[in-house]
Parts: C-alpha cells; structure tokens; sequence
C-alpha cells in the first residue's frame, strides 16, 4: 500500500463504515476492512480499477463523482476518502459538499501545488512543474484542479468546514519530516486533512 | 484478473429436465397469502457437481418466460439452454466450480406446477383458480428445492430482471442464507408504465374470444391471438430503439408475388415480431403470462420500511447490481434504487451500468464487459466459500 494511505488509514478510526471516493484498485478499503475491522465500500469511475476491486472482494460502484453522491443518503457512512483524487475532479467544491453531506467527517488529501520544489520550477524554470506525484506533463494530466494547502484550507473555510487534523506528507507519500511543519505550505509535498462539519 | 472465453455454445454438454414434487396434497407449500397449494411439481436442470461441504452451489432465478434449461443440450435438440453463454466450463458461471441450478418458476408452464396443471380437487386445469401467488412464494419453492438437493446455504443466487426480482427477495427474507445476490437489470418496483405495458398484455389475452374466463383447455382451445399480441408487445420493450434501428431499420421483407392488402407483413420489424409471437405460443401458457406478469406488478419489497428495515440492518450478503445503459424497460433508476437503499442500510454494494446497445435483452447476450464483471465477481465469491470453509 502506498505510504499515503497508511497515513490516512491511521486517521480512520477502527471498525468505521469508510466510503473510498476513486478507490482506485481498493488497497486502502483491503486495508482498513481486513486489518481495521472496518466495513468498505469504494466508489471508481475506471473501469479496470474497478474490476480489480472486485476481484479483491472490494464492494465497488462505478460512478463519475463529478455528478455527486446521489445513490448515498446524508450521514450514511462514519468516514469518507477523498485520497489525491480532489485535484482530479472537475468541481472541487462540489465533491468536498457532497462527501461531507454523505460522511460524518471527512479524509482529504493532495499534493501540495505550493511545495518548494514546484515553485523553483515554475519560477526559474519557466515551465509547469512536474513531481513524483504530479508525473504528467500540462498536457496530458488528469490533475486540473491543482491547489497549495492555503487554498484547501481557504475553500474548507468557505465551505463552513473544520480542519480536525492535519498530517503532511513527504514527496514519497510517508510523514513529511518535523523541520518541515514550520512552513508546510512551502515544504510539505502533500497532506492529508480530516475535515468536519 | 478475470478472462472472458468466447462461448461455446452447449459447452455444458447434453442435460435433461428432472421433475420432483416438492409439495404434496398433505404437505401443501403455504403461499404468502395464507392459501395452500399442493402437489408441487418442479422442473429443474443441474450442471457441475456439487463439492462435499455443498458450499459450491449457485441458482438460477429465470426472468418472465425462461425456463429450467438455462445451458447445454436437450438430446436430439438444436438449440442450447436459455444463458448457455453464461454458463459452462471456464464461462463467468464456471460449471468446473461451482454447481449450478436452475428450476423452472412456480406458476410457469414448463413443467413446474402451474396454472396449466390440473388441479386435484376438479380434475380440470386449474385456470383462473390457481391461487395467486408472490415473489416470495417462488423463492419458498426455490428454497425447498435446494433442500431437496441437500443444500442449505447457497453460494450465490443470480437473475436478471424477475429472476433478479427473487435473488433480492431471497437475501432480504432470509439473511445470511445467500453468500451472494447478483441481481441483473432488476427492480425493486414497477413504474406505471411498467405495470401498464403487463396490464395491456393481459387485457390482450383476456379478450382473445378463446379465453373462456381462463379455462380455454377445458374448452379445447387457447387465447393464441390474445397471447401472441401480448409477446409481440412486450418485446418491443425488451429491446431499444437503437437496437431495432440497427437490426431492421426500415428494410422491407421480400417481395412476395401475391397481391398486397396493404397490411400486409411489410418491414421486417413487422415479420420478427410476428415470428416472436408465434414461437412463443408453442412453449407459453396464457395463464401463466397473466400469473406471473400480476406478481410482479405486487413486487415492492422496500414498500414498508418498517417491515424492510429490520430485514435491511440483517442483510449479510454480497451484492452485484447491474444494469444496462439502453434498457428502458427496467432503467439504471431502477438498479440505482435497489443499491440507494442497500447502501443506506448500511449494506455494501458493487454496481455498475454497462454500455450495450441491445436493452433490456442484453442480460441475456454476450455482453463482454458484463460477463467479465459478472466473471471477476464469481470467481471472488468461490474463493471467499473456500477461506470460509477453513482447512479441511
């Protein structure tokens, strides 16, 4: 499993009902079911990811989240992932709604587009930045809705949403190192957010 | 990763229909309604073997007009069983693995006890006496045949459309018995517009003049006319436009040397509807259409939520829910319902739409993005049967 959704997995309380939003192919909701106790259910547009959902015993719907939540009722599940899915979606806003009318809380993450690294790029550079996680060039990336830890932060706000806890990321998807806290929006590579009504 | 075979048409082999009677005149299956109905008889078909610890067994609920020859080959005959492309050996319903089932429906005319059949009490054909009767009660005959076979909890029930109809009412009424539900182009309720296309098949084979009040065998005759129309209709419903569009378009039939009358059997939408109606007369029972049409008009299992509910919180099985992008005549809405219900009583659920241009028919085709899911799904509840089965 990928460093990242350990960090997240140990924002998921045990035994918890976690709807995964772009499951993709079901590792975290493996994780959290086999070893958490918890009960999963995934949502996946990809049609492959989807089969390997199923092949692993992974309850999986496919479904677009750009078109929001509609086959789940208001508060039905304890948690929600949202998991470096948000920068992919075509209406940010409406998806962070959407999983917070169907959650209790909220599981956020994303690479931060402030990061250092990013930001020398552009500046010195003089072209899109690129990353580990952010591997596509301009023209080709499904990331179109890139934003730095401000911004998350300022459309949670705007969304009447409270920032329970958050975890950086380093660029390998593991914690980001303690020296990095003092500026995360400039040296975390990512974070994971746990949001609140 | 699961693989699609092409399929092999018959591949399970040479099968016959066995008959046993399930219910008698003293031990009577207890309907829904209160009213008791016996002898029972079933018509069934098995394919594969079934394992030591029986965990291995797999049903099929056959929709609206099927039948128990789901796959392989009568002697002598043609034609494979009605989803031989489903089923067989290294098909999505593996006959290598798992130990198939399939009974035709109470209140059928395919051998299983219906209103074609004679009643006891009269010596006549039962007619518009026999009792009417629900999805529930074709489950409790489901049930009591895999009783018979010595199977108490089977691996996965699955069916399309009504036979979907019953794998949902199976998981909700007896929680834990289903390992696994795969409920195909289903409903868990007919719009009106469903229940108006059954309402006007039925008004066409009750005032066909042979119908004589439902006892047209006692008068030596059959609403063929009536029961034609009703098929010819309800098939337009099974496909979508788009798929007629391709299939016929507006090509004429050949052109016959006899002089026309105008009305005559023209386009060739017109010629495959008309064959449609009378093959089906050769193999259906009007009583039955009425019959099985009226219960599932009745279906609506998520009705009473204060009955449902309880029923919903208890619900131990794995589900698959599919539906097809062209059927119309039970649309995704229908499907998306079923899973909006599951999932807010807290059941997980895999769903998926499929594209396939051929409508509600499509569960019945080879629809290979649907056979692989179907395919990936199975293969994962055999393996969970056998982690569940411990080491032996």
């Amino acid at each position: 499993m990928r460093p990242d959704l350990g960090i997240i997995a140990e924002m998921i309380p045990n035994g918890s009902r976690v709807l995964d939003l772009g499951c993709g192919d079901g590792a975290l909701l493996e994780n959290l079911i086999t070893q958490r106790g918890c009960q999963g259910q995934g949502v996946e547009v990809s049609p492959e990811a989807f089969h390997a959902c199923v092949s692993r015993g992974i309850p999986v719907v496919s479904a677009d989240i750009d078109k929001g939540l509609p086959d789940f009722s208001d508060g039905s599940f304890d948690v929600v992932v949202l998991s470096q899915t948000l920068q992919a979606t075509h209406r940010p806003a409406l998806v962070v709604r959407e999983m917070m009318r169907v959650g209790q809380v909220g599981v956020v993450s994303f690479p931060n587009f402030g990061h250092v690294t990013l930001r020398l790029q552009l500046a010195f550079g003089g072209r899109m930045p690129s990353s580990r996680t952010l591997s596509h060039t301009w023209y080709e990336t499904p990331n179109i809705h890139l934003c730095t830890l401000r911004d998350f932060e300022q459309l949670a706000r705007a969304e009447g949403l409270h920032v329970a806890e958050r975890r950086l990321l380093a660029s390998n998807g593991g914690p980001s190192a303690p020296w990095r806290r003092h500026r995360p929006n400039l040296l975390a590579a990512g974070a994971a957010y746990l949001l609140r009504r | 990763m699961s693989t699609i075979s092409t399929p092999r048409p018959g591949a399970v082999g040479q099968v016959e229909t066995h008959h046993v009677e399930l219910f008698t005149a003293e031990a009577p299956l207890v309907l829904e309604s209160g009213e008791t109905l016996g002898p029972v008889e079933v018509a069934f078909e098995t394919y594969g073997t079934l394992n030591a610890d029986r965990s291995n067994a797999v049903v099929i609920c056959h929709a609206l007009t099927g039948d128990a020859h789901a796959a392989g080959v009568h002697p002598g005959a043609q034609r494979p069983g009605w989803w031989d492309n489903i089923i067989g050996s290294e098909h999505p319903i593996d006959t290598d693995r798992v130990f198939v089932v399939c009974a035709n429906l109470l209140g059928g005319c395919r051998g299983t006890t219906g209103p074609a059949s004679v009643d006891p009490a009269t010596g006549q054909p039962y007619g518009l006496r026999f009792p009417l009767f629900t999805v529930a009660d074709l489950v409790a005959v489901q049930r009591a045949l895999l009783a018979h076979l010595g199977v108490s909890r089977p691996l996965v029930a699955v069916g399309g459309s009504l036979g979907g109809m019953q794998v949902l009412q199976w998981a909700l009424d007896y929680p834990g018995e289903l390992h696994a539900a795969v409920v195909v182009c289903a409903t868990s309720r007919l719009s009106a517009q469903n229940i108006a296309f059954s309402a006007v098949a039925r008004e066409a084979i009750m005032r066909d003049p042979n119908f004589f009040g439902g006892d047209y065998l006692a008068n030596g005759t059959r609403p063929s006319a009536g029961l034609a129309v009703a098929r010819m209709m309800a098939h337009i419903t099974y496909l979508s436009e788009e798929g007629m569009r391709e299939k016929f378009g507006r090509r004429l039939q050949e052109r016959r040397s006899a002089p026309r009358s105008g009305f005559d059997v023209d386009f060739q939408v017109e010629s495959y509807l008309q064959h449609q109606g009378q093959a089906f007369l050769d193999r259906f029972d009007a009583n039955s259409y009425l019959y099985l049409t009226r219960v599932m008009d009745y279906f609506d299992p998520f009705a009473d939520m204060a009955v449902a509910g309880p029923k919903l919180e208890a619900l131990d099985t794995r589900f698959l829910v599919v539906s097809f992008d062209s059927d119309w005549r039970f649309d995704t809405a229908h499907s998306r319902e079923i899973m909006r219900v599951l999932s807010a009583h807290r059941v997980p659920v895999t769903f998926r739409e499929i594209s396939s241009p051929h409508g509600h028919d499509s569960f019945l085709l080879v629809v290979p993005e649907y056979h692989r899911t179907v395919g990936a799904f199975m293969r994962r509840m055999e393996t969970e049967a056998l982690a569940n089965a411990g080491p032996p």
